[in-house]
């Protein structure tokens, strides 16, 4: 028997903690998803620990969430018994795998972000978003660290690994704009000094992401229209497949514990 | 409970924990690592306070257990394990004893000083087999999230490196 899902008050808090730890969750389990397939042993050490390391940033968002919604909610049911009209993760997050290189392109957009997103954080007014954001920037530094260096070895690779990065780049370049979006709900936490508004850090981004294709040899895509919805739960269709996946067995069997 | 009392079961809840050690490196105690904040009565029960090192960290709550062990084992009941995220853990908190350890074991320790490694920076790190300094990284992400192997030009064994954090 399934258990259906679970509903969520979101103050702007509790909203704001769901989005972000939901994209560590999503993102960290599509580098689960490498398990067992990576190109080399290092890489599957590599994207397990990376995944790894976002799951423990999930959890710990999760957790205070759970602290600030008080409704008996808890890291295992946010995760596992909310379904894809309640997920508040970036649409980036939710893409596909794809080759070795989508995955490092992906990863370095992402990382990007968050390796400023939670510098800035630190100065963040909320002691526990301060304390997450101290663990996050370290680990963003090294998921940063490691998927610039792929990029720019496969960019400036061969014809063929040159060819299918860019590609990658081209595909996924439509989903950054929203890592930079801030809804009137966080704004109001951005003004209480409790959240940043990550517009902020567009410029920054910009010349990180700028020099890595630079010397990867790819071509910089044009800022056109970007996607947009994944805050706001509208998302593409790849999200379902995911959790159906991550949540089967939960529903299945609920409250499982090993 | 008497202060005299409380500091008395303070002081045997401190010695009963201070030697869990990590299960991934078995050398080093919670202490060593920095790890063990701080051993409290609150309101005539011990309270210990951890911080997890990395954030998924699957060790932690292994620790966690060990010490709930740990404080049943000196007879103290009741006690229990707070974790706190702030100040977040870094590899500066590990003691000099713990460093010695970690050579010892055959572990590089952390260079002490975790500043922010710029993109594409490097350590220098010392061989813990024959001290050399010509060393190079094989793979910044290594069996467990807070080691990056790497191996030595001079004695040409590969060993683990506890990253900077």
């Amino acid at each position: 028997m399934a258990t259906t899902s679970i509903q969520v008050n979101e103050t702007p808090l509790v909203l704001y903690l769901l989005r972000r730890a939901d994209d560590a969750l999503i993102l960290g389990h599509r580098l689960s998803e490498w398990i067992g397939l990576g190109p080399i042993l290092e890489e599957e050490m590599a994207l397990g620990n990376i995944g790894l390391d976002l799951i423990g940033q999930a959890r710990s968002l999760y957790a205070y969430a759970a602290e600030a919604e008080a409704a008996g909610n808890d890291e295992d049911t946010f995760a596992y018994l909310r379904d894809a009209p309640q997920y508040r993760n970036l649409l980036l997050a939710e893409q596909p795998n794809g080759d070795f290189g989508q995955t490092m392109v992906r990863q370095l957009f992402y990382s990007a972000f968050a390796d400023l997103y939670w510098r800035a954080m630190t100065g963040s007014h909320d002691t526990t978003l301060a304390a997450v954001a101290a663990k996050s920037e370290k680990e963003s530094a090294y998921h940063l660290r490691h998927s610039s260096e792929w990029v720019i070895r496969l960019g400036d690779g061969t014809e063929e690994s040159h060819a299918r990065v860019q590609e990658s780049v081209d595909l996924l370049w439509p989903y950054t704009g929203e890592m930079f979006e801030c809804d009137a709900a966080e704004r109001t936490l951005a003004d209480g000094r409790t959240v940043i508004d990550p517009a902020t850090l567009r410029n920054a981004w910009d010349g990180t992401i700028g020099a890595v294709l630079s010397r990867a040899t790819l071509t910089l895509p044009q800022n056109g229209w970007m996607q947009s919805g994944g805050r706001t739960v509208r998302h593409s269709e790849h999200l379902g497949h995911l959790l159906s996946t991550m949540q089967h067995v939960q529903r299945t069997y609920p409250g499982a514990a090993w | 409970m008497t202060p005299a009392d409380a500091e008395a079961l303070r002081l045997r809840a401190l010695q009963a924990v201070e030697g869990v050690c990590d299960p991934e490196i078995p050398v080093l105690t919670i202490a060593d690592l920095g790890v063990l904040r701080d051993v409290a009565i609150r309101d005539g029960r011990v309270e210990v306070t951890i911080t997890p090192t990395y954030s998924g960290c699957p060790a932690m709550n292994m620790i966690q257990f060990e010490i709930e062990m740990a404080l049943d084992r000196a007879g103290i009941g009741g006690g229990r394990v707070r974790t706190v995220l702030s100040p977040a853990w870094t590899t500066d908190w590990m003691t000099e004893d713990g460093r010695r350890k970690l050579r010892e074991y055959g572990i590089a320790p952390p260079v002490p000083g975790s500043g922010r490694r710029a993109l594409f920076g490097v350590d220098v790190v010392a061989c813990p087999r024959c001290g050399s300094e010509r060393t190079e990284v094989v793979a910044e992400f290594g069996s467990t999230s807070c080691k990056a192997l790497w191996r030595c030009l001079e004695c040409r064994e590969p060993f683990d490196y506890f990253k900077c954090h």
